[in-house]
């Protein structure tokens, strides 16, 4: 064997010997949460709320409740918003000679591109400072989740443009030729076309929603209540997470709602690559 | 050519990307109910000046024109560009359904201008898809995607597409160029056809074709500043064989393009 394939061999040595390393960490973590979380999980687990207090007694109820409502709140905001500026920026903003405009559009490229770095405690910080002081909100879904759209507009904008971006643009002059404007062309082919794309998105951001503590942990307030209306406190499973860790005993209730966070977002990605490959086969 | 009615024609037409002069002073009319086959070597503009009648070049903020272009003696420029591209359809070098179903992707154009009832939109369906030769190949499955069909069926559909909104004129840019000779032929023999009802212009790159299907050709080269220029147009038969300008013949005899 000679030196290159020597040297090749050991690179791609080193490479599988990473690879591998890096799956045995996660399935390492994963495994852990799920051994120590699954003996606690149980219906009740599921049906009852969280008693607060020092025992951390109780189930997640509450948790699940506050979280899918957060998801639905959220996406509401944040889904036209961000849908509807990356159709402005990838649809329109490009066909326009307007020198200010196009300023326009450099600046919110930059902006949205730096806001997705972002870490997600600053979207709280604002979030603390504008919905639940500022304008009164309180510690609140509607203030969580106000914050939280700030936090995933850009997510979806970024995918958005994306999937609007692998639209051939054959589509769109077949459209306009036969004398379609602008906005029924992206309403009728282009949209349609690019809908797993930005399904993928949206889902991805619900992820996020699902996965972040910081930001909502001065907007929502952390009630273990089942949140009644907008205006409600509560805490979504994450949160509770945190909470059960390092307010209380219940260590072990720590790990089974981990568990059930880590399964809700294993059937999330699951979700995600069904859509994607499905955009691959196509 | 003198007995022919002029369906579409260009005055003094120039048109610029910028400060680049792509098309200089061209000068046509297009008969109605003709092939007209627009040739020439790469990049002399016969894209651009296709996208002219339609005025697809709209969609390029940095084109401005100068000239006119008429439609039956109306300068497109004035009409509502909704309307032109309803009488004047364009079919690409790429087939490009949509990824609807072969209905829909018919019935998209119909349903666009007002066309609403079931019924009538399955009539006008057929009724494209028969003119476009397409219907018996496709007539089982109509809730099929469009975008399933053969490469020459898929171009086919987009002729069914254009026509389903009844144009006067249908621009053809390379039709063929993606297809197999069998597919092309099919759309050679549509073309033959189609004129019956429509005025078609058509651009090619293949002399044969131009030939075969055309009634008149227009030859495009570009000057010594890159701009297209019209060097010479008129009856296919006598631009093949008796051509005016010596670079016509140079470049119908292969010598170069
Ligand atoms: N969107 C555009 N912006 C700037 N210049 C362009 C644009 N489209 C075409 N051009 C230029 O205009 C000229 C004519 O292009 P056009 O596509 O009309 O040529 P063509 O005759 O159709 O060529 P081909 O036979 O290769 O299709 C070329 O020099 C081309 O580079
Ligand atoms: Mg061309």
């Amino acid at each position: 064997m000679n030196k290159r394939m020597l040297t090749q061999n050991a690179a791609f040595g080193m490479f599988w010997l990473a690879g591998i390393v890096a799956v045995l960490i996660m399935a390492f973590v994963v495994g852990y949460i799920f051994v120590k979380g699954f003996p606690g999980i149980s219906l009740d687990f599921f049906t009852t709320s969280p008693r607060g207090g020092l025992s951390g007694d109780g189930g997640i109820y509450s948790t699940v409740v506050t979280t899918f409502y957060m998801i639905v709140v959220t996406l509401t905001f944040a889904t036209p918003l961000g849908v509807g500026a990356a159709i402005y920026l990838t649809e329109y903003s490009a066909n326009t000679e307007n020198k200010v405009v196009r300023k326009l559009v450099t600046v919110a490229r930059f902006g949205v591109e730096t806001l997705a770095g972002v870490p997600s405690i600053v979207f709280g910080l604002f979030g603390y400072a504008l919905f639940v002081s500022a304008l009164n909100f309180g510690f609140s879904i509607l203030s969580a989740s106000l914050a939280g759209a700030c936090l995933i507009i850009p997510v979806i904008i970024r995918t958005t443009e994306e999937a609007l971006k692998s639209v051939p643009s054959g589509y769109r002059e077949g459209s306009l030729a036969l004398g379609a404007n602008r906005w029924e062309t992206t309403w009728k082919v282009v949209l349609p076309a690019a809908f797993r794309g930005i399904s993928t998105g949206i889902l991805l951001s619900a992820g996020r929603i699902v996965s972040e503590t910081a930001i909502f942990f001065v907007t929502l307030g952390g009630s273990y209540r089942v949140p009644h209306s907008l205006m409600s406190g509560g805490r979504t499973m994450a949160l509770h997470v945190y909470y059960l860790a390092m307010e209380t005993r219940a260590f072990d209730k720590a790990m089974s709602t981990a568990a059930v966070l880590v399964g809700l977002i294993i059937v999330m990605n699951l979700t995600i690559n069904m859509i994607t490959s499905k955009i691959a086969a196509k | 050519m003198e007995t022919e009615v002029t369906r579409m024609q260009a005055e003094d037409y120039s048109l610029f990307y910028g400060q680049f002069k792509a098309l200089n002073k061209i000068n046509i009319k297009i008969p109605a109910n003709r092939v007209t086959a627009f040739i020439g070597p790469s990049g002399c503009g016969k894209s651009t000046f296709l996208r002219s009648f339609n005025r697809m070049n709209d969609l390029i903020p940095s084109v401005t024109t100068t000239g006119t272009v008429y439609l039956d003696g109306k300068d497109v420029g004035k009409q509502d560009v909704v309307e032109l591209r309803r009488k004047v359809g364009m079919v690409f070098q790429r087939p490009n359904p949509f990824p609807k179903s072969i209905f829909d992707n018919v019935a998209y154009g119909p349903r666009l201008h007002g066309t609403k009832n079931k019924s009538d939109l399955a009539v006008l369906v057929e009724k494209s898809l028969r003119r476009s030769a397409l219907w018996d190949e496709v007539k089982d499955d109509l809730q099929k995607s469009g975008m399933s069909l053969s490469g020459g069926q898929q171009q086919r559909l987009c002729i069914a597409r254009a026509i389903a909104v009844n144009p006067e004129v249908i621009l053809m840019d390379e039709p063929a160029s993606a297809l197999d000779p069998v597919a092309t032929l099919k759309i050679e023999e549509l073309m033959n056809e189609l004129k019956n009802k429509y005025t078609i212009a058509i651009v090619t790159h293949n002399m044969q074709q131009a030939g075969r299907v055309s009634d008149y050709t227009a030859f495009m080269l570009t000057d010594e500043n890159r701009s297209g220029n019209l060097i010479e147009f008129g009856a296919t038969k006598q631009i093949f064989t008796t051509p005016s300008d010596s670079r016509t013949e140079d470049y119908i005899s292969g010598r170069f393009g």
